[in-house]
């Protein structure tokens, strides 16, 4: 278990007072100015040196996303935004972050505004986290009144304003570029990309986005330097992780542990085991409801890290593992994944607009049993002709947990769904033009 | 994409009251001067609250116009996000999160609940008219699951009875109070805490 020191948020579960104060007793904004004048290019260095990875479930490495924007500011001035729209099921650890560690937060904020060269920094809230919004909104007053942000921000010589942009409950926001859309003011659409933001984002200017997280621990890892950072966990996937642990646990929770912690540990040491048991689970879902599940098999021996969850054809995404146990019908559980998905598909590109609701009405019969033999294979063609075939990543994020149940859990459903089709006609199904394309055994 | 309706009874004015306008142009203050359309689903926000949580066709026109923005542009954001509600909901507008993490910790037994105490179908005002419920996804609260919103504030750690005595509250036009009905606090694993013990028995 990770040692309670190496723990960056030790105000997790609010022991200790989210204000200024109690805040600054445990290290925030100590010293802050000795941190930027060691240089932009120190503390980009700094962060790539602790392989520090996106927490806000790409996973893409910080300081090299850092190093993407633009040298010198133009004619066109720098943006930072953070990305607060946290809606993927499973996951609730930047909300703890907003209501408990604000000035982590804010402080990560300022270091990434200075090294990114960015004077105005939007932080982007999904609009249900209102309260948690309105707990930031007084820590970022306090850190004004300090003068920690605004003119001169804590002495560094860098101008920084920091505010608040609250989101109206699109899952489709939490997405970089639909997100600078919202923020500009229009419905959440994603862009295509390249352009990538680095170089024409928010109001067509050099925009970084970054999740909550990922700022929030940038101020520790530049104090304690980047070397500790990536002494924890293994290669390439460093540091510590706020895992969210919900489902069928008897303790469900949020902790910060060491990547590369065997699942088995996090739950049963933190999440106080399977209701039910270890022998009760039926599978996890390791990273939020975009990666494929895990049956329970592979889940004895399994480590919680981007690139040994990438190998077992999952992801660690956001790291809200949700356990379900053998009491759930993982059919219906998958099925109502994939209404979450019909609900928050924006509307743009046909195949997921189209397909996601597919999905759900097809996952929908299997679990009553309505379906038959035939489908189970069309249901998999359905996710690849989705996968890969949208504007952003949403099209994965709908389609891999359906595949995850299928690569997983075929015999259930063919269990259930035994019958012959009315119609036989097995080959030539008119509507799918690339049928060649497609991979038999997914 | 979720299908929205404005209200078939839509009133025929708006305007933004002196705490509203404040509001309004303090938030417009905090983007640059020539983008004043970021400000959009703020002013909806604004409108929103000021109109006992629902915005009318007019309050629509009347942001366009506050923003020089086309009122079809402010239409098409107030009919894509989910949380811009275009039809009465009452002061008491609860939000039942039942993707599955919420699901399989019994979701369904707040549905329940609110069937019985609330009115029979979603979006579907009490005889009072006073409050509303709906079905949402994930709200983001996976570990203290199943939870519901209430307005601005989140219940956690529901069952069926909590959620009736919790919706008994409302309909007396009483605000319960929020966080965790089990008395855990925040989102530490209840009576199993393992780490930053130090902090807890400081």
């Amino acid at each position: 278990m990770l040692k309670d020191q190496d723990r960056i948020f030790q105000n997790l579960y609010n022991d200790l007072g989210s204000d200024l104060a109690s805040s600054q007793k445990r290290g925030d904004w100590v010293n802050t100015k000795e941190i930027t004048d060691k240089g932009r290019d120190w503390i980009i260095n700094e962060i790539k040196d602790s392989q520090l990875r996106g927490r806000g479930g790409a996973g893409f490495p910080t300081g090299l996303k850092w190093s993407f924007a633009p040298k010198e500011v133009g004619s066109r001035p720098h943006y930072l935004v953070i990305n607060g729209d946290e809606s993927e099921p499973g996951t609730c650890k930047d909300r703890d972050i907003l209501r408990f560690e604000p000035h982590k937060l804010i402080e990560g904020c300022l270091i990434a505004s200075y090294a990114v060269q960015a004077h105005v920094c939007y932080i982007y809230i999904r609009g249900e986290y209102f309260v948690d919004g309105q707990k930031l909104q007084a820590a970022i007053d306090e850190a004004y009144e300090k003068k920690l942000i605004g003119k001169n921000s804590a002495g560094t010589g860098w101008d920084l304003d920091i505010y608040i942009h609250y989101g109206a409950g699109a899952y489709i926001c939490g997405e970089e570029t639909a997100l600078l859309e919202s923020i500009e003011g229009n419905k959440g659409q994603p862009r295509l990309k390249p352009p990538f933001p680095a170089l024409i984002g928010l109001y067509g200017c050099p925009t970084i986005i970054n999740n909550v997280e990922t700022i929030a621990v940038v101020p520790t890892i530049l104090r304690r330097g980047g070397k500790w950072f990536a002494s924890l966990g293994r290669e390439k996937n460093t540091g510590t992780k706020i895992f969210c642990i919900s489902g069928n646990v008897n303790n469900p929770c949020n902790v910060e542990e060491e990547m590369n912690i065997p699942l088995k540990e996090l739950i049963e040491v933190h999440a106080g085991g399977v209701v039910g048991g270890w022998d009760n689970l039926q599978a996890v879902i390791p990273g939020g409801s975009s990666m494929p599940l895990i049956p329970k098999d592979k889940c004895e021996t399994l480590t919680m890290d981007f690139d040994s969850l990438a190998a077992e054809k999952s992801g660690l995404g956001t790291a809200g593992v949700v356990v379900i146990n053998k009491d759930q019908d993982i059919i219906k559980c998958m099925a109502r994944i994939a209404r979450f998905y019909k609900h928050e598909s924006c509307g743009q590109c046909t195949p997921c607009r189209e397909g996601s609701g597919w999905m759900w009405r097809m996952l929908e019969r299997m679990a009553r049993g309505e379906a038959s033999k035939d489908e189970i294979d069309m249901l998999g063609d359905v996710t690849k002709q989705i996968e890969g075939h949208t504007i952003c990543a949403f099209g994965e994020g709908s389609s891999w947990p359906v595949q995850g149940l299928l690569r997983h859990f075929k015999d259930e459903i063919k269990k259930r769904n035994n019958f012959d089709p009315i119609v036989k006609e097995s080959q030539n199904i008119p509507y799918l033009v690339d049928q060649h394309l497609l991979d038999k055994n997914a | 994409m979720s299908l929205k309706r404005p209200a078939k009874d839509q009133p025929q004015s708006f305007e933004f009251n002196s705490s509203s306008l404040d509001a309004a142009n303090k938030i417009i203050s905090q983007y640059p001067k020539e983008k004043k359309q970021s400000a959009v689903m703020a002013l909806l926000y604004i409108a929103q609250k000021q109109n006992n949580n629902w915005i009318p066709l007019v309050a629509m026109k009347y942001v366009a116009k506050f923003l020089d923005m086309p009122y079809i542009k402010v239409y098409e954001v107030a009919t894509f996000y989910s949380m811009f509600n275009l039809s009465p909901v009452g002061k008491y507008f609860v939000q039942v999160c039942t993707t599955t993490p919420c699901m399989i910790r019994g979701a369904n037994k707040l549905i329940e609940a609110c069937k019985e105490k609330i009115s029979k179908h979603q979006s579907e005002l009490s005889t009072d008219k006073n409050c509303s419920w709906v079905e949402v996804e994930c709200l983001g609260a996976c570990v203290t699951a199943p939870m519901m919103q209430i307005n601005n504030d989140y219940y956690e750690d529901l069952d069926k009875e909590k959620t009736l005595e919790i919706l008994d509250k409302i309909l007396k036009d009483e605000t319960p109070k929020s966080g965790s009905y089990r008395g855990r606090i925040n989102n530490e694993p209840e009576n199993n805490r393992k780490t930053l013990m130090e902090l807890k028995n400081a």
